[in-house]
């Protein structure tokens, strides 16, 4: 099966600074992928060459032109201007294909249906709200319905779950993995090592060069990982599960604070709390 | 009855009034999208810049209206492709383009100082000079910026909200941003008979920020900002013709009060909201 996207020997740099270098990555039909590194390994770089946003420095991007890729991106929250005046409703019709409808307000079937998918993200009864007014969870579930509405081939979505509680997280990896079921093709990025181990099939470990790309119970090892986080991390594998943890350094809270004793942890009276004078 | 109808009797009035309703809407309903794209200082700097047009255009003996446009959407073309492709902020790229463009008409008013009269009016306004040829600069004007944004609409709301995931839905960011720009161009230089390149920025930024205080939603806040921008246009015209005041600043200064009226309203509510 022919690739959505392929990228060839890529590079991209920002002026001189080299930002990714010889990137070569395929996204297949139907495929689930999840972009994991440290900050400043290049995610998002790699994803706005994906969504043609960038072009590269050097190498080749090819993207199926016919039929066209319909794409969707959610971007990262950080990114959104939350003061601007408009409700969760207008964000998600913002994803309608504006060629489908020259007049400026939507047409009762475009507003059912982003209705039906507010609805379905269990965010329908904020649809009138102002996107300020919203949890982080709720927000990003109406960036995720402005990408639905569009009809996306491949949905590109950049740290999905950062600034959402562990609950809200889960929620957005099961809609992602349902849609993904359903034949959307997905790319994300993401922080959440054990969120990806859990959810997508498919991650890629980057550092301005992709590390190892695989099936995370191939990939998500500690040396594999530690390459690519350029740290010291541990892998725990327990009933079909991965999680991955960064291993506390010398000066971890643990080494600081008095070790627990019989009865509770000391109190500022006892002898043994550290009084500073 | 008499007081509101005794001003039309003179024709100056009347084609003023019509003017300063035109030119408060239409500076209303583009404002919307400036000061929401954190562009508010646009408006000052382009009618400077397009002052500099009106002064070339004068010495070459060119049209005004076409050289002033001409020369006001080159400059907001090169603002928004500064801020597009360099590091640069909008303010710095406006202070820059703008200020370099009036500079031009400066220089070419100390040289020729013959003409240095005409253009006090260009800086301040004169609303008693508006002639019906006027008049029907500005309604053509106004009536083709608001079906350019009427049929851009969505296009622009996304182009404002983010301009680059718009890109990735399809929208053709590039002309969608070049079609704003000549519709503020010729925004500017239909306002500037009647307020003057000084007193635009606030035409411009006031109603628009005044109705933002009041709403959530853009599509109320465009249809307000730009009733707004109409009618303070009306009644800075009617106060201006009884105080015998310039209607340019009699604008202006209506919409200041609306807006610390609505500042303090917003306050009150506010203040009681968090009482509770």
């Amino acid at each position: 099966m022919d690739p959505l996207i392929e990228l060839s020997a890529v590079t991209f740099g920002y002026g001189a600074a080299m930002s990714l270098e010889d990137i070569d990555l395929h996204l297949h039909p139907g495929q689930f992928a999840a972009l994991v590194g440290p900050s400043g390994a290049g995610k998002t770089t790699l994803l706005k060459l994906v969504l043609r946003l960038l072009g590269p420095t050097d190498g080749r991007i090819y993207q199926r032109t016919r039929p066209r890729v319909r794409l969707a991106y959610v971007p990262q929250l950080e990114t959104v201007d939350w003061s601007f005046p408009i409700t969760a409703e207008e964000v998600a019709l913002m994803g309608i294909d504006h060629r489908l409808n020259m007049w400026p307000w939507p047409r009762g079937s475009e507003r059912r249906r982003a209705r039906a998918i507010l609805e379905q993200l269990e965010i329908g009864d904020l649809a009138q709200r102002h996107i300020r007014d919203l949890s982080g969870g709720q927000q990003q579930r109406v960036f995720l319905a402005r990408a639905l509405i569009a009809e996306p081939e491949l949905l590109v979505l950049d740290e999905p779950t950062t600034g959402v509680d562990m609950r809200s997280a889960e929620n957005i990896f099961h809609w992602l993995t349902d849609l993904n079921r359903q034949g959307m093709t997905i790319l994300l990025t993401t922080h959440d090592l054990n969120m990806a181990a859990a959810h997508v099939p498919w991650v890629v470990c980057l550092n301005r060069r992709i590390v190892a790309q695989g099936p995370p119970e191939q990939v998500f090892t500690e040396a594999l990982l530690s390459e690519t986080y350029r740290g010291d991390i541990v892998v725990i594998r327990q009933d079909n599960m991965i999680f991955a943890q960064q291993r506390p350094h010398a000066h971890g809270y643990r080494d600081v604070l008095p070790q627990p004793v019989a009865g509770g942890l000391p109190d500022h009276d006892s002898p043994t709390a550290v009084v500073s004078s | 009855m008499d007081a509101l109808l005794t001003p039309f009797q003179f024709e100056f009035f009347r084609n003023g009034a019509i003017a300063a309703v035109l030119v408060g809407g239409l500076c209303g309903l583009i404002g919307v999208y400036i000061v929401l794209r954190g562009m508010s200082y646009i408006g000052h700097g382009l009618s400077h810049a397009i002052f500099g047009g009106a002064v070339v255009a004068f010495v070459l003996q060119f049209n005004f209206y076409v050289g002033a446009g001409l020369w006001g959407f080159v400059a907001a073309l090169l603002i928004n492709q500064t801020v597009r492709r360099t590091p640069i902020n909008a303010d710095a790229a406006i202070g820059v383009v703008t200020t370099a463009s009036f500079a031009v008409g400066v220089a070419l008013i100390s040289r020729y100082r013959r003409f240095t009269q005409s253009f006090d009016a260009a800086l301040f306004g004169n609303i008693l000079g508006v002639t019906l040829t006027d008049v029907a600069v500005i309604a053509g004007v106004t009536v083709l910026a608001a079906l350019l944004i009427f049929f851009l609409y969505k296009q622009l709301l996304f182009t404002t909200f983010d301009a680059e995931v718009a890109q990735v839905y399809g929208v053709a960011t590039a002309w969608v941003e070049t079609w704003f720009a000549l519709a503020l161009a010729a925004a500017i230089i239909a306002s500037i008979q009647i307020l003057g390149v000084t007193l635009i920025a606030a035409a411009l930024v006031i109603p628009a920020i005044t109705v933002r205080l009041l709403t959530d939603s853009f599509h109320r806040m465009v249809v307000l900002s730009a009733g707004l921008g109409a009618l303070s246009g009306l009644l800075g015209m009617y106060l201006s013709f009884y105080i015998d005041v310039s209607s340019g600043a009699t604008i202006v200064l209506l919409q200041a009060l609306i807006f610390c009226f609505a500042l303090a309203l917003v306050s009150r509510r506010d203040a009681s909201t968090m009482q509770r």
